[in-house]
């Protein structure tokens, strides 16, 4: 096939990209971080990789058949590139402890931020019903914003803006 | 240059990369009840509702985070996410995509029977999931 045309050759580029991306070979392609927001999402908020050291998510991530009473298994492939993406991306500092339950709510970053200022029988209201629901207050959680400018308790208001 | 041979290319790669229908996913399943039991005679759409609204021993059924109607968002039971609609009548994206039924199938069956699901199981669900409209 000869193609001399500039502008045909760029369509024709163009859409062999358009038909390559849309095919299931190239989904492998996806991004670890594309996968971990998909996958870690598909049941509860995709918690911040920085909330829990790398040693915790390797331990989570070796256990998704039995995750918290659910089983949450991945294949093989996916679990890699999801492991992969949490070390990079895994907590330190005050961020770096490791809770024995492996639950980010039982740190105790975790729990004095929701006990000062705030009533922590919030987490058991119908509003909220479970701590693992962050976006019930922290309306950011899509992008990942936990700061305290975009926190609304249900059936409060607004938060005082000090962030 | 022609037209003809882009369309040939795209319709190339659009047949590679076509995503399965549930009727696909019926006859799978089909093939897969017969090799279990020679005494299958197919899916029933009622024998699905009432695996769908049953608990099978389990905290939960289907519908504790699916909704009674399939057609309906869901939520889950725990953490309270929302679940897009089971029903391909409502949602055309349901029973699409093999890896994500595969998938979904072995944690969900594994946290409500607390077992794999059989095939007549899972045939009888999509039958059911198919059959309810908006």
């Amino acid at each position: 096939m000869k193609v001399n045309n500039m502008k045909t050759k760029f369509v024709l580029l163009a859409a062999i990209a358009a038909a390559l991306t849309a095919s299931p070979v190239f989904a492998a392609t996806e991004s670890a971080a594309t996968k971990w927001a998909n996958e870690c999402g598909g049941c509860h908020v995709a918690y911040p990789a920085k909330f829990l050291p790398a040693a915790t998510w390797t331990k989570i991530m070796s256990g998704l058949d039995k995750h918290f009473g659910s089983d949450a298994s991945l294949d093989a492939q996916t679990s890699k590139a999801i492991s992969g993406y949490l070390a990079t991306n895994a907590g330190s500092g005050k961020h770096g402890e490791s809770p024995a339950s492996l639950r980010i709510s039982d740190t105790r970053w975790f729990q004095r931020e929701h006990s000062e200022e705030m009533d922590p029988s919030i987490f058991k209201s119908p509003l909220v019903k479970s701590v693992a629901n962050c976006g019930a207050c922290h309306l950011g959680v899509a992008k990942g914003d936990y700061s305290e400018r975009n926190i609304r308790i249900p059936g409060q208001g607004n938060r005082r803006n000090d962030d | 240059m022609n037209r003809n041979r882009i369309l040939m290319l795209l319709a190339f790669f659009a047949a590679t990369s076509a995503n399965a229908a549930p009727a696909e996913f019926l006859k799978d399943f089909e093939t897969q009840a017969r090799a279990e039991s020679a005494a299958f005679k197919g899916f029933s759409a009622e024998r699905g509702s009432q695996f769908f609204h049953a608990k099978h021993g389990a905290e939960w059924s289907c519908a504790s985070c699916h909704t009674d109607n399939p057609a309906s968002v869901g939520k889950h039971a725990k953490t309270d996410k929302e679940i897009k609609p089971m029903a391909p009548s409502v949602n055309p994206e349901r029973f699409t995509d093999a890896a994500k039924v595969e998938k979904w199938f072995k944690r969900n069956c594994g946290d409500v029977l607390n077992r794999a699901c059989t095939a007549l199981e899972k045939g009888d669900f999509l039958t059911y999931v198919l059959s309810v409209r908006k």
